[in-house]
This record gives C-alpha cells, structure tokens and sequence, in this order.
C-alpha cells in the first residue's frame, strides 16, 4: 500500500465526485484516473486502480476494464515525458512520417519504448485534433505544433533541463 | 468576405474573457431568451433557423430538442459533444479555446429551453488544457449571476460541468459519449431507446455539437427567419470548416455555405492554394470518414456544375460522385499524396477505434488495414482489391453504430475512384515502394484557376 491521495488532490477528486447527482458517483471514474495517473509517476498501477475502486465504492474489475479502454491511460511505467506523435492521414500528408522517423533516432528508441535514462516515451497516436497545425505531438498537457527537426531537437533538450533539475 | 455570425469577433483582444466579451455584446442572447422568451419559443425559433447538427450527421437541432421526453418529475439533461476526434476536424477546440462565453451562453439557452439544471460538456482527454479555459469562463459566468441559482431572477437554476473523456474516437458517438459519461468503456448503445426518451442515467438527453450550440446564440440574437435567409436552401446560417492537408493556409474558416470548393481551396481569404505551387489530387471534404473525390469531381459536380461548400452540393452525386459535409473537417491532398497510404492510416485509425462490439466491425476493420498495408508494402495481389472491396461491404450497414460504415466508406470511395492506383501498386511492386503514381489517374490536366 502507501498510493493516497494528498490534501491537495483529495480535494481536487472530492470536486470532481461533486459534479454528479447522489449515487452516481462512478461517473467520476474518467477524471478520478486521470488525476490519479498525475499524481503517481504517469501511469495506473494495480494498486492505484484498486485505491480508485475503493474511493468511489465500486468493484475493482470495473475500474480495470475502464482503464484499458481508454489510450490515454498507460497501464504500465512510462518515461518523465511521453512524445505522444500523432500519424494519422492530415498528419501523415504533412510529414509526420520524417518526424517520427527522427524521433526514434535521436531517442534511439522504437514506439513504445522508453529511453534508458527514463526520460523519454514515444507513442504513436491517432488524431489529435490538431490537423490543421501539422505535424505534431502532444507532451503531458501541452500540444507541440508545426514540428521540424530542428523544433524537435529543441523540445528534446527542453524536456532533458527540465528532467534534470527535478532530479 | 462571407457574413461571419461565430468568429466575427474571434480577433478582439481579450475575448476570452468575460469583461471583453459582455462588452463586445455578449451575454444578451441569454438576457433575450431568459426574460422574452419561454422554452417553447425558443424551440421554435432553432426549428425557424433551419440549424443542422454540425457534429457531422446534420440532424436538424429543432427538431431534436423537440423531441425530448418531458416525464412528470425526471430530471433532463443537455450534454455538449465535444469529443471531436474525427481527423481532419479541429473546430470545436478553437471555439473553445478562444470564444469559450459563446459556447457558454449558447448552452445556458438550451439548458434553459430544454430544462437542463446539470449541463455536462464532454471532452476529449486530449485538450487537455481546454477544460482550464472553459472553467474558468464558467467561473466568471456564474459571479456575474448568468449560471447558478435563479439566472436574472427567472427561477431557473443551472450548472455546466466540464467532464474529460480519456482518448476514444468512439466517445464522440452519443450513446458511448453518455456510457464514458457514466463511467463506463465507450461502447454504444443499441437504439432504440434514443437519448432524448432515455440517455445519461437513463433520463432524458439532448446531445449536441459544441458549434451547433454556439450557433444558437446569433439564432436567438436574429432570429430563426433572418438566420435562415442566410446560406442557401437547406444549409443555413454559417459552418466552421477545419482545413489542413497540402494547402497555403490551414485553419478554420467560418463559410456562409454559398461559396464553391473552388474559391474555397484557391482563394486567399481561406485556404489560399496548394503548398508548393502543386497540384490537387484529391480531397476528403468533411472528415476522415466521409468519401475521398478525386479533383475532377470536387471542383465540379458529375453534371459538371459548380461544386458549392454546403451540405446539398457536397452529397450530389450520391456517393456514386459525391460526397458529405461530415463535420467540415477538410483535408486536401496534393499530387504528391498516394492514395493507398493515405487509406491505410485512415483503416489503422478505424481498427484502433473500433470498440470491439460488432464483429463485422471489429473483424472487418483489421483485415481492411492488413489488405491495405500488404498493397502499400508492394505484396499485394489483385484479389486482394476486391477482397478489400467485399470486406468493406459486409461491415457497412451491418453494426451497431455507425463507425462501421464510417470505416467502410473512406475505403470504399478511395477504391471506387483510386482502383487505377490500387492496381498499380499491385503492378509495380518495386517503383511503388520507391516513387508515386501521382496525377497519373487523370487523363486531362486537371483545371486550375489563374
Ligand atoms: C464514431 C462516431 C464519432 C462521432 N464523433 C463525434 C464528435 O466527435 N463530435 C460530435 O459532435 N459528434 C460526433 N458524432 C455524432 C454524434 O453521435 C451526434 O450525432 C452529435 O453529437 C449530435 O450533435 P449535433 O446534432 O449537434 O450534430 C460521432 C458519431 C459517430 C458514429
Ligand atoms: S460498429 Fe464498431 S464501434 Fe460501433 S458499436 Fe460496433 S464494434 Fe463498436
Ligand atoms: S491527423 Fe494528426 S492531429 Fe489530426
């Protein structure tokens, strides 16, 4: 054990619950699990799962099933950042295809993979709903547009200074 | 330039606040709905307007609302579709990002037409900072009395609440949007019963598109009948297009639907041309689901009439030669594009969001991105053309919801129009791996305005 919410998320997850009429409480299970995906290293333990179905008073196995329907839950440990790339048609016709090829390169990864320093994921995604500011990838919360090779090697030596001072 | 009735005043400094925007007239269509107008009248006035659902189907909003199931002491709810992850489609973001009291004062309208006390807007887990925006606006809403208790002292309560779904194309239906909204996977309900009998929690549901409910908002301000004289026959009033693929100027564009494709694509006021100086090859006018048309049948109708922005022009043809407005996400590909490439990511992203409820859906979707990657690695055969063609035929029409044709259909159009290039694939194992059958498929240039 020892996954707990803080005060300060306590309060955040006790706001989110509040949003629903009486006993529907597990229509907070979606942001409940995103919230609990940021407060422990990025991604969904058992443990963290099973904490989740206890706050909310459902069974587990309901909590499970709902966590890896949805792609942006990770149900396993991932990197500090994860380049989520999308590759879908707009993006693919614009040239998505160089940058993810560059990624993997400079990172010296494949998708799915983790950078051995733990500093990086890739993912591929699907449709971001940035089609229109092409190529691109999502980072945490932020969307990082427009992408060039030279943009990527800034994002990268961004995230590398910021890993490195949390450390 | 077009009339503009959503981002007229996008460009004002500060709009997305709630001084900027109150000031800039905001907030009086509410003012209007709530003490001059009842519920009834305000329905009538969406049915007047002409306005069709811009999530894509076009389902006319009137009409909807009107449908609603009203049992004695039930409570209603609006629900706000802002999954928008159809590719090709980002517009619903922007009018969120930027005019988020827009959106805002469209729902308190229909909350307030359709008795909605608890409003939800569902959005995609993937803007992720929007619900941020959108919070924040309904805070400043609700210190200036437009949200809350007892809106400007008319005894009608309401609340909007901002639920983030967590990355599922599917979530953007309606009845797997209210699943997710419960909690649950996002897989569809069987119709009937229709949300508006029984939807979130079983009680009456309207479901609707983040811009077709910021459009309520000039509706009410005009009028239904002044909102309708404007576009052309049954698409009224003004619809966002997303552009982006091969052009000049990608963005979202507000059109009043009377301009053709052509000026759409080559003008400067929107998509100012294809990138490069090159050609078009081809286009998806309304989002990764409906038919792909080659440019011949784009710019111009199979009877060789102009082609208009608008959902009557867009479907002519039928999808012999046509296509559909979808919802406005329009992507264009320019001669350098394969078309079995392109096919395949769209039959990947189709797998990827298929919820796995239906068989032919779930089966289909698969084998047609199996198919399609065999023809694209060179190691394709003919039958397999056909093969791709008979899978797609057995998913269409035969699933609970309509993801399946949504899969069917990209497939279908690009062999229907594209099977020369399919063929050459199959042909050219090896020069397809390396170069592009590009324009190839026309026989005559195709016409490019001066
Ligand atoms: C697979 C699928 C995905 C959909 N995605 C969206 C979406 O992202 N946004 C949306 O507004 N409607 C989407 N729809 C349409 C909705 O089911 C529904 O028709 C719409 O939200 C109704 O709103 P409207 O009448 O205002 O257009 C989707 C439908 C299907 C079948
Ligand atoms: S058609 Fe596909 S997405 Fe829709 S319910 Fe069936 S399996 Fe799920
Ligand atoms: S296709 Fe990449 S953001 Fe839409």
């Amino acid at each position: 054990m020892g996954m707990q919410f803080n005060e300060t998320q306590m309060t955040e997850f006790k706001r989110l619950v509040a949003r629903y009429p009486e006993g529907k409480q597990k229509s907070a299970l979606l942001p409940a699990l995103h919230l609990a995906q940021e407060s422990f290293d990025g991604w969904l333990s058992t443990e963290t799962m099973d904490y989740i179905a206890s706050l909310l008073s459902i069974e587990p196995i309901e909590v499970y099933e709902v966590a890896s329907f949805y792609s942006m839950y990770n149900l396993k440990p991932v990197g500090k950042f994860v380049f989520e790339v999308c590759q879908t048609g707009p993006c693919m016709v614009s040239g998505s295809d160089n940058i993810i090829d560059y990624i993997k390169q400079t990172l010296d990864i494949k998708p799915g993979e983790t950078t051995k320093d733990g500093v990086f994921t890739l993912k591929l995604v699907e449709c971001l709903g940035a089609c229109g500011y092409a190529p691109m990838m999502q980072v945490g919360k932020i969307y990082k547009e427009h992408l060039t090779k030279e943009k990527v090697d800034v994002i990268i030596a961004e995230y590398r200074q910021l890993a490195a001072s949390k450390n | 330039m077009g009339v503009k009735l959503l981002l007229d005043k996008a460009n004002v400094p500060g709009i997305r606040t709630y001084d900027v925007y109150r000031r800039e007239g905001g907030y009086t269509a509410v003012e209007k709905a709530l003490k001059e107008m009842n519920p009834e009248t305000i329905v009538e006035e969406v049915k007047k307007s002409g306005l069709r659902g811009r999530g894509g189907a076009g389902f006319p909003a009137g009409m909807k609302w009107s449908f609603i199931a009203k049992p004695e002491g039930v409570p209603r709810h609006l629900v706000c579709n802002a999954d928008e992850s159809e590719p090709g489609t980002f517009k619903d973001r922007y009018l969120m990002e930027f005019l988020p009291h827009l959106l805002l004062e469209g729902l308190i309208i229909a909350s307030f037409a359709l008795g909605s006390h608890d409003t939800y807007i569902y959005i995609r887990g993937e803007y992720a900072w929007i619900p941020d925006i959108l919070e924040e606006a309904i805070n400043e809403a609700k210190a200036n009395g437009w949200l809350g208790k007892n809106i400007l002292g008319t005894g009608f309560d309401c609340n909007i609440h901002v639920q983030r779904g967590a990355g599922a194309y599917i979530c953007g239906e309606e009845t797997a949007l209210i699943e997710s909204l419960e909690g649950r996977r996002g897989n569809p309900r069987i119709k009937p019963p229709f949300p508006a009998i029984q939807g979130l929690w079983m009680r009456p549901t309207v479901v609707n598109n983040v811009e077709t409910l910021a459009a309520v908002v000039p509706i009410i301000k005009m009028g239904g009948d002044e909102y309708a004289k404007i576009g052309v026959g049954k698409s009224t009033g003004t619809k966002l297009i997303s552009a982006c693929g091969n052009i000049n100027k990608p963005g979202v564009y507000e059109i009043d639907m009377t301009v053709s494709v052509e000026d759409f694509i080559y003008s400067e006021e929107y998509c100012g041309g294809i990138k490069g100086g090159k050609q078009l090859k081809a286009c998806i006018p309304g989002g990764s689901s409906v038919p792909i048309l080659p440019a011949n049948l784009l710019l111009k109708t199979a009877k060789g009439e102009t082609r208009y922005m608008n959902y009557e022009s867009l479907s002519d043809g039928g999808f012999a030669t046509g296509s559909m407005m979808g919802s406005g996400g329009f992507i264009v590909l320019d001669e350098d594009q394969c078309i079995v490439k392109n096919t395949l990511t769209l039959a990947r992203f189709y797998r990827h969001e298929s919820c796995g409820q239906c068989s032919p859906c779930r089966e289909g979707t698969g084998w047609m991105e199996k198919i399609l990657m065999k023809i694209e690695q060179g190691k394709g055969e003919m039958s397999d053309i056909d093969l791709l063609w008979d899978i797609q035929r057995k998913i269409e029409g035969n699933t609970i919801c309509p993801l399946g044709d949504a899969a069917s259909w990209p497939v279908a159009a690009a062999i229907r129009h594209f099977r020369d290039e399919f063929e050459w694939h199959v042909n050219n194992p090896e020069l397809s791996q390396t170069s592009n059958f590009g324009l190839q498929h026309y026989a005559d240039p195709i016409h490019v305005p001066a």
